[in-house]
């Protein structure tokens, strides 16, 4: 059941996927701002920059979280493609995440404690819905497992509808996209500077870009799996996604910490539970 | 010792009963149970606490109902018992017992040194710990439900006594709300006895093994009565306040009863007859009192800034979760409860033991106090980050039960109801866990180690149950293979477990989080240290800034509460209606049952 072959190409391909995502973003990014924008592969130079800077930290322990941090990432990642539990996908997901969080609160600084403590908030709000959606794909093709999953002939999208535009809600606040950009805005240096990851530098920032790009891939993968049915549309629909996502980006102001609890939870409240419910007692045994 | 030599001698043999003579023993107990019942009437008219009378004497008046009225004749054969989950429960009280034991002959040299004002009584206070660890021992072995009441009720006492230890007024009234609470349940186990005793004249539907395969018709009234004793002892809504009341008691005794006493009695006797309440309407009544009350729990735990509270409140939502497998009662969700049961004892032992370490040496159990305690206490801050990890991050215990809950829960009426509480309840107690571990690893640039005034005897303590803490993560599958697959197949003909390849995947990730920290070696080397970035401010060493209008401030970082979100009297307000809703229902479905 599990692809080890599968999870190494991820190791290897989803930085260079991610970077390419990434490159993309900001110039479509810019093309809707009417600027030029940088190369599509200015992310790749900008990293590549950032392993050539000096090693300058405020505790040298906040290189061991964001290491672990980019070790679970990718772990998350290589578990997801290998075709794991999807549960254990998740949960992995979260070991990830609080190492990061950890790491800024490590650094004893305003700016990153208020990141990490914004940090916490999304986290927050978008695990249930995650949860929900691993629980909705488990109802529908009978299996936790992401390779099951993957290859079921259902259409998923068809009995999730709800589950998928919740997701699409938390998706906007794991790619820290405005209006949920509470934690490390680049908008926002009156109040965060860049909250989370204000006190790190150099390779380490480099480092915590690259688990950004391996995170974008498992995120977009999961949408692939509502349209495993047929990978063509799939691969269009993640397309189609991520568009949207920038456009939400580009045409919303940052919110409070407030609403994006309530976004998360809302949509895993309402969205989520509701579709469940429905499937669950109505198309049981599909 | 003697739980290890146990295990070591009979966890293959299943479950063995031994006869032991019923009548002498039971009158021992019965003349035990009425001087108990005298000194509690003493004591409730002393401090004016009539309620606890009126209870006292309720349930005294049905023991002696029953004692002169039904016990004759009766002649329960197998009155102990061994099985797994015995060994199990031995082996949580015996080992962690006993290292907390061990722990408060030190805690109390300093409890004493610290509060001059509270009498000296350490040799009844130890007594008292060894007759409560003796009645769990009693409380798991026994096979006769009387002979459980029994040792039920010596637990209450117990800790109605350690609760009460340092005699200030505060400490009375919640010694006494405890009492009252667990009265409530006793009377409730009582009214179980005198009803089977009804039904069968023989006694014999007192042996628990026989009335857990008399099936459901039989067995239901009394499971729902004891169960309802199990949530009042398990502190579950809206019976939640004596446990949080009890952190009144030196730190050790808040170990004991949050990890392998009290509320482990609760527990335990809610699995114990789980596979009565297994598709039955009355279970899901009480199982949805767990879930709810795991989710108010959780969210109350963010509102808490004093550490043993927000430690109490993780108590009493992993007990309700614990109450909500045990009483859904599939083979897969108790095979969960009983994991929970294990992991939870380890590591929440470890962390009241922590925090009452860090309360002695620094003279604050308050989380916003806490800040940079890795540099002033860095082992104990090491441990207590490892014991927050057990309590909630994947490889470790808790979240593996969590996982096989949700996997459990899945397939089982109402599942998605309790899949979803599950999903929220996780996500909150991942936010109050993440924050106070972010406080206790922030590396202040001031402060000193504080370290080597702690006596080697807690040490010790605290190292064994920090390899614990591990160990029991690393080697779940062990205990799973030899004990509760074993007890699981005993009970339900069926068994359940993760899947292989989880658990060789959790075993590397949990190898890879062993590894990760020598990194730090290689980090420690070279690099430039820079102060924190402050906008642009001067900046002293210890953080003092000039701030607007020339004014010398300092900076200090404060952890988010959400005490208008999360508010324990909000929350309670919806948790206590709520849950007394649910055991209404249960009561009226029994009451159905019955007609």
């Amino acid at each position: 059941m599990m692809s080890i072959l599968n999870a190494l190409v991820y190791l290897i391909l989803a930085p260079v996927l991610g970077g390419l995502v990434a490159g993309i973003d900001r110039k479509i990014t810019a093309r809707m701002q009417g600027r030029v924008g940088p190369p599509i592969l200015q992310p790749f130079y900008d990293v590549a920059k950032l392993f050539e800077k000096e090693d300058v930290t405020v505790t040298p322990s906040q290189n061991y979280y964001i290491l672990s941090y980019l070790v679970f990432m990718a772990v998350t990642g290589a578990l997801f493609f290998a075709g794991g539990d999807m549960l254990l996908v998740i949960f992995a997901f979260t070991l990830a995440h609080v190492f990061i969080v950890l790491g800024a609160y490590a650094a004893y600084s305003p700016y990153s404690y208020l990141g990490a403590e914004r940090e916490l908030i999304a986290l927050m709000a978008y695990e249930p819905m995650i949860i929900l959606t691993a629980v909705g794909l488990y109802l529908v093709t009978g299996s936790f497992y992401v390779s099951d999953i993957a290859a079921s002939t259902v259409p998923v999208i068809l009995y999730l509808p709800g589950v998928f535009l919740g997701f699409l809600t938390v998706l906007t606040i794991k790619l820290r996209k405005s209006p949920f950009d509470i934690s490390t805005s680049h908008h926002a240096h009156q109040e965060l500077v860049k909250g989370l990851t204000t006190e790190f530098s150099g390779a380490t920032l480099g480092k915590i870009e690259i688990a950004h790009w391996y995170e974008t891939v498992v995120m977009l993968g999961i949408v692939y799996l509502f349209f495993g049915f047929n990978p063509l549309l799939a691969i269009i629909v993640i397309a189609l996604v991520y568009l949207l996502e920038i456009f939400i980006d580009n045409t919303f102001s940052r919110m409070k910490w407030e609403m994006t609890m309530k976004s998360g939870w809302g949509a895993a409240a309402i969205l989520g539970f509701l579709n469940l419910a429905v499937l669950y007692y109505f198309y049981l045994g599909v | 010792m003697a739980s290890v030599w146990l295990l070591a001698t009979s966890y293959a043999r299943g479950a063995v009963y031994y006869a032991v003579p019923f009548e002498p023993t039971a009158q021992v107990m019965f003349a035990i149970e009425m001087g108990i019942a005298l000194l509690l009437l003493y004591l409730g008219f002393r401090f004016k606490q009539y309620l606890a009378v009126l209870l006292v004497l309720v349930q005294s008046a049905m023991m002696l109902v029953y004692e002169f009225t039904m016990s004759h004749g009766m002649e329960p054969v197998n009155n102990l018992f061994c099985d797994q989950f015995s060994i199990i429960m031995a082996l949580i009280i015996g080992i962690i017992g006993s290292l907390i034991a061990l722990y408060a002959t030190r805690y109390m040299d300093t409890y004493h040194g610290h509060h001059p004002e509270v009498r000296d009584r350490r040799r009844f206070f130890f007594f008292v710990t060894f007759v409560f660890l003796a009645a769990m021992f009693g409380l798991v072995f026994s096979n006769n439900l009387s002979w459980i009441f029994f040792f039920w009720e010596i637990t209450t006492l117990a800790s109605f006594l350690l609760i009460g230890y340092s005699e200030s007024e505060e400490a009375t009234n919640n010694a006494f709300l405890a009492l009252k609470m667990n009265l409530l349940g006793g009377i409730a186990f009582a009214g179980a006895i005198i009803y089977l005793a009804s039904v069968d004249p023989s006694g014999g539907l007192l042996q628990l093994d026989t009335l857990i395969t008399s099936g459901q018709a039989a067995a239901i009234v009394p499971a729902v009565l004891i169960a309802f004793a199990g949530l009042t002892k398990s502190a579950q809504m809206p019976f939640s306040s004596w446990l949080v009341g009890a952190m009144v008691a030196p730190t050790p005794v808040s170990a004991l009863l949050h990890s392998s006493t009290m509320v482990k009695a609760g527990v335990y006797i809610i699995v114990r007859f789980s596979p009565v309440f297994l598709g039955s309407l009355a279970g899901l009544a009480i199982g949805f009192v767990g879930a709810v009350t795991f989710l108010v729990a959780s969210a109350i735990a963010i509102s808490q800034s004093n550490a043993k509270k927000v430690l109490a409140y993780s108590t009493i939502a992993n007990l309700g979760l614990i109450v909500a497998c045990a009483s859904v009662g599939t083979p897969q969700l108790v095979w969960a409860a009983i994991m929970l049961i294990i992991f939870h004892a380890v590591a929440k032992s470890l962390l009241f033991l922590c925090v009452g370490t860090v309360e002695h040496r620094t003279g604050s159990r308050d989380i916003e106090d806490m800040d940079g305690l890795i540099v002033r206490l860095p082992r104990i801050a090491v441990m207590m980050f490892i014991g927050m990890a057990g309590m909630f991050l994947a490889p470790f215990g808790m979240l593996i039960s969590k996982w096989a809950a949700i996997e459990g829960f899945i397939n089982t009426p109402f599942g998605l109801v309790f899949v979803t509480i599950l999903a929220f309840g996780g996500a909150l107690t991942v936010f109050f866990w993440t924050k106070w571990m972010g406080k206790i690893i922030a590396v202040t640039p001031f402060g000193e180690s504080l370290e080597s005034t702690i006596s080697r005897q807690k040490w010790v303590v605290l190292s064994c149950l920090t390899a614990l803490t591990v160990i029991a993560a690393l080697f779940f599958p062990l205990i799973s293979g030899a004990l509760i697959e074993p007890y699981l197949l005993d009970v339900f003909g069926a068994t359940a477990r993760l899947a292989q390849d989880n658990i060789i995947i959790m075993a590397l990730m949990i190898s890879l989080l062993l590894v990760l920290p020598f990194s730090l070696l290689f980090y420690a080397k070279d690099g430039k240290r820079m102060p924190a970035y402050m906008g642009g401010r001067e900046v002293t060493p210890d953080l003092h800034f000039t701030g607007s209008a020339g004014i010398e401030r300092i900076m200090t970082t404060r952890n988010y509460y959400f005490a208008d979100l999360f508010g324990e009297k909000k929350m309670l307000r919806v948790g206590d209606p709520l849950c007394i809703l649910l055991i209404l229902l249960a009561v009226a479905i029994l009451a159905g049952a019955i007609l």
